[in-house]
């Protein structure tokens, strides 16, 4: 598990932004309605930062082109966006936040037609 | 009705094909496409799609608008490649070719989206000279860029400009940017914050020359771009020229269907014209006056126009804050909302002279625009509320008034003026 923040530290709807490495893609981690959610924090549409989006109930909308993703799945409900995000596990334990990074799948294309 | 064209293939057109169909609207869908590719998504193409070596990691399949299921889904006859040459309003068809055939096709409503076409500079086109559009625009001027390191004039300093020379000085190349105007984006930010975004070129190693045309393009006989000759006599040396100075609605093949054309398509605030069952969305359009040339404004009218073009008459209008973006020199610039002449400008966050900030148009006591550079989170707090405060709307309940302007005033509560244009309170730290 990989440290994100002290439980202060993300209040009601806010977001933390964490950059692992130079390889794991950088991961937002919410907190909304209680609940906590990490999701990895590039749109996956074009470069904006989800952790910069506007998280209501159990949403965070792009703030560049206004594509919702679902934060339990990072499934989106909305263009532009039409590929989920992956989601990873989030803990709080003794004042202290936690992500496990999902393991990285390899990557299908599924719209690579011409 | 039986049969909807939709001529224009790009993001207004695959936006109106969807809303028939989310519509309920079951009948034949005709989509007519000039370019040869589906729909694909333009902003990329003058900022990640121009720095990576070919074949980057962003091409043309990551760029796509629908996949396979979407497109299937949409059960759409598709005409790609194919350029409308005419609309005949009283026969109701659209003449098309596509190069080796012409085709009259029989419709009962039209969507038109057929968008826009860059200026070009008058004269024989010359080798090394381009302009970025469409995909196949941004592949050409690709291939050129990493072709050596080519000496870069780009003519025209607007967001296509600016985001193409970021993108060659990004490449390391050796950029010049010619604006005729004394600053660049005046028209589309207003005079203050332009004033604050005309630092970024030379930031980043980029000369920028305003307040002087462009004379003529100089090949030397040989074909091929050689320099750029400016209107105050100064001659730039040339490899590969970007002109940038702007586009036209792509309105020609409309000449003579009996639709007004001033500008762009006219029509009212739901892109309906004047010609029963003719709507008309995206850049092509002017709607209410205002042409826009955004992202978003393509994304977002054709639901609007698609629930007039069934309802035979306006039942919608689209009257949401225009919204744009742009990337460049490593900012990313955002504003949203209808910023004017003699709008006072005030920073709420951040310093201009030192990385991001926020700032906000006001009018009237009311907030017409909001504007950040790289402050995209409370940007998204203030454009939404732009969006959501009906015009002459109180403020956030238990809220005092703040006179507009004042120095530290947090609250614009209070539209004072029946001017008709929205009203926001933005409430920074909110």
């Amino acid at each position: 598990m990989i440290p994100v923040c002290r439980t202060e530290d993300l209040p009601e709807g806010g977001a933390v932004r964490i950059e692992i490495d130079a390889t794991t893609p950088a991961i937002a981690v919410f907190r909304s309605e209680g609940a906590l959610y990490a999701l990895d924090d590039r749109c996956s549409h074009q470069d904006a930062s989800l952790s910069e989006g506007w998280v209501e109930g159990c949403q965070v909308e792009c703030p560049l082109h206004a594509a919702l993703f679902d934060l339990r799945t990072g499934v989106p409900s909305c263009l532009p966006a039409r590929r989920p995000v992956r989601t990873h596990e989030v803990t709080e334990a003794d004042g202290m936040i936690h992500v496990r990074p999902a393991a990285r799948e390899n990557t299908v294309r599924e719209d690579a037609y011409a | 009705m039986r049969t909807v064209t939709v001529v224009g293939a790009s993001l207004a057109g695959l936006h109106a094909a969807r809303a028939l169909r989310a519509e309920g609207f079951d009948g034949r869908l005709v989509i007519v496409g000039a370019e040869r590719h589906r729909p694909y998504d333009r902003p990329p193409l003058s900022k990640s799609f121009l720095t990576q070596r070919p074949p980057g990691d962003v091409e043309l399949a990551d760029l796509r608008l629908c996949d396979r299921e979407e497109e299937d889904a949409l059960a759409a006859e598709w005409h790609l490649g194919t350029r409308a040459t005419a609309l005949d309003t009283a026969g109701r068809t659209v003449t098309v070719d596509d190069g080796r055939t012409v085709r009259t096709l029989r419709t009962d409503g039209v969507v038109i989206a057929t968008g826009a076409a860059p200026r070009t500079l008058p004269g024989p086109p010359l080798a090394g000279v381009h302009v970025l559009r469409t995909y196949d625009d941004a592949h050409a001027l690709r291939t050129a860029l990493h072709d050596g390191t080519p000496r870069v004039v780009v003519i025209g300093g607007g967001f296509i400009g600016a985001e193409a020379a970021s993108s060659c000085a990004a490449l390391g190349l050796p950029v010049t940017v010619v604006e005729a105007a004394p600053l660049p984006l005046v028209p589309q930010l207003g005079p203050d914050l332009a004033r604050i975004c005309a630092d970024l070129p030379a930031r980043h190693g980029v000369r920028l020359l305003c307040g002087t045309g462009v004379a003529a393009l100089r090949d030397g006989g040989t074909g091929r771009v050689r320099a750029v000759e400016l209107a105050d006599g100064r001659l730039l040396d040339a490899d590969l020229v970007i002109v940038g100075i702007g586009v036209r609605p792509a309105t020609g093949w409309l000449t003579g269907s009996g639709l007004r054309l001033d500008d762009g398509v006219v029509c009212d605030a739901g892109g309906v014209t004047a010609v029963p069952r003719v709507v008309a969305v995206g850049d092509v359009a002017r709607c209410a006056g205002v042409r826009t040339e955004h992202w978003t404004s393509a994304a977002e009218q054709p639901a609007t126009a698609v629930r007039n073009l069934l309802a035979g008459r306006t039942v919608a209008r689209h009257e949401t804050p225009p919204y744009f973006w742009s990337d460049q020199y490593g900012v990313r610039l955002q504003l949203a909302g209808r910023p004017g002449p003699g709008d006072a400008v005030r920073i709420v966050e951040g310093d201009p002279g030192d990385g991001g900030f926020l700032a906000v148009h006001e009018r009237d006591g009311c907030t017409t625009a909001v504007f950040a550079a790289d402050r995209p989170r409370p940007f998204m707090r203030l454009r939404r509320r732009l969006a959501t405060d009906p015009p002459g709307s109180p403020g956030p309940s238990g809220t005092p008034a703040a006179p507009a302007g004042a120095p530290g005033a947090a609250f614009w509560p209070y539209c004072s003026a029946a001017s008709g244009h929205r009203c926001a309170a933005p409430t920074p730290g909110a």
